[in-house]
């Protein structure tokens, strides 16, 4: 069992497709960021999905897909700053590093 | 070729014929000289050590999240992977496979949905697909045709 499991979440949808997932995080979140499948979040959660995975920030909340085979995909929200914050971070440097790029 | 490592995937053990197929699979593998390594849930894993439980044709198991952790982390590779799916989930796990892992990719796509499942997986794989649910033959049949 993932740590996710035993955190303090909210599901806001669940037992659906995983493009619906992705639709559901891109519409209701404030900020939406892409990552690749196996992206680590808090403990020991490795996102499964098809990507471009999208992830979500809304307020403090960290918006993500939850993939379990017999169920199908969930959305989950956890407060979680720091992640949040990880996810703002991991967008500067591609951004940066795509600037690199262009220069060359 | 004999002695690759190959990694199984198991979806949702809800349709019968995937716990049949992954131990005949298997067998058949081991036999060619292969190692096979079986991910799953914990209900998949069971069911697969109650039909074989003195590990006649299933060798290693692992849990599938401890899997999708060390596939990232690299602990551990495969030269190829099979997995199998007969609904969304399994598509989805098969897409996240295909970009943490190496392995040649095969997607083994079976169930009622099997042929609208497949059309789905827009990733590098191997497709193998078969409406198989209680009768694995057809499914049987195609793999039968899989040479490694």
């Amino acid at each position: 069992m993932s740590c996710i499991e035993q955190m303090k979440y909210k599901l806001l949808l669940e037992r659906t497709s995983f493009k619906e997932a992705r639709e559901y995080i891109e519409k209701n979140s404030d900020e939406v960021y892409y990552v690749d499948p196996g992206y680590k979040i808090f403990k020991d959660y490795y996102i499964i999905g098809v990507p471009p995975i999208a992830m979500g920030a809304k307020g403090k909340d960290l918006l993500f897909t939850y993939v379990k085979p017999c169920h199908g995909a969930f959305v989950m929200s956890v407060e979680s700053e720091e992640e949040i914050d990880k996810l703002r971070e991991s967008e500067k440097k591609k951004i940066l590093s795509s600037l690199k790029k262009g220069r060359k | 070729m004999a002695g690759c490592k190959i990694l199984f995937v198991m979806g949702c053990p809800e349709v019968p014929v995937q716990t049949s197929i992954v131990l005949y699979f298997s067998n058949k593998l081991r036999k060619h000289g292969h190692r096979v390594t079986v991910a799953g849930t914990d209900a998949a894993l069971r069911l697969l050590s109650v039909s074989d439980p003195e590990g006649h044709y299933i060798e290693n198991t692992m849990d599938l999240d401890q899997c999708i952790a060390d596939l990232v982390e690299r602990r551990i590779e495969f030269d190829y992977c099979f997995v199998f799916m007969h609904n969304d989930a399994g598509m989805t796990y098969g897409a996240s496979i295909s970009v943490i892992s190496k392995a040649k990719l095969y997607a083994i796509v079976f169930g009622k949905n099997a042929e609208s499942i497949a059309e789905t997986i827009e990733y590098p794989a191997e497709k193998i697909v078969a409406k198989a649910v209680h009768n694995p033959t057809p499914l049987k049949n195609k793999l039968d045709r899989v040479v490694i």
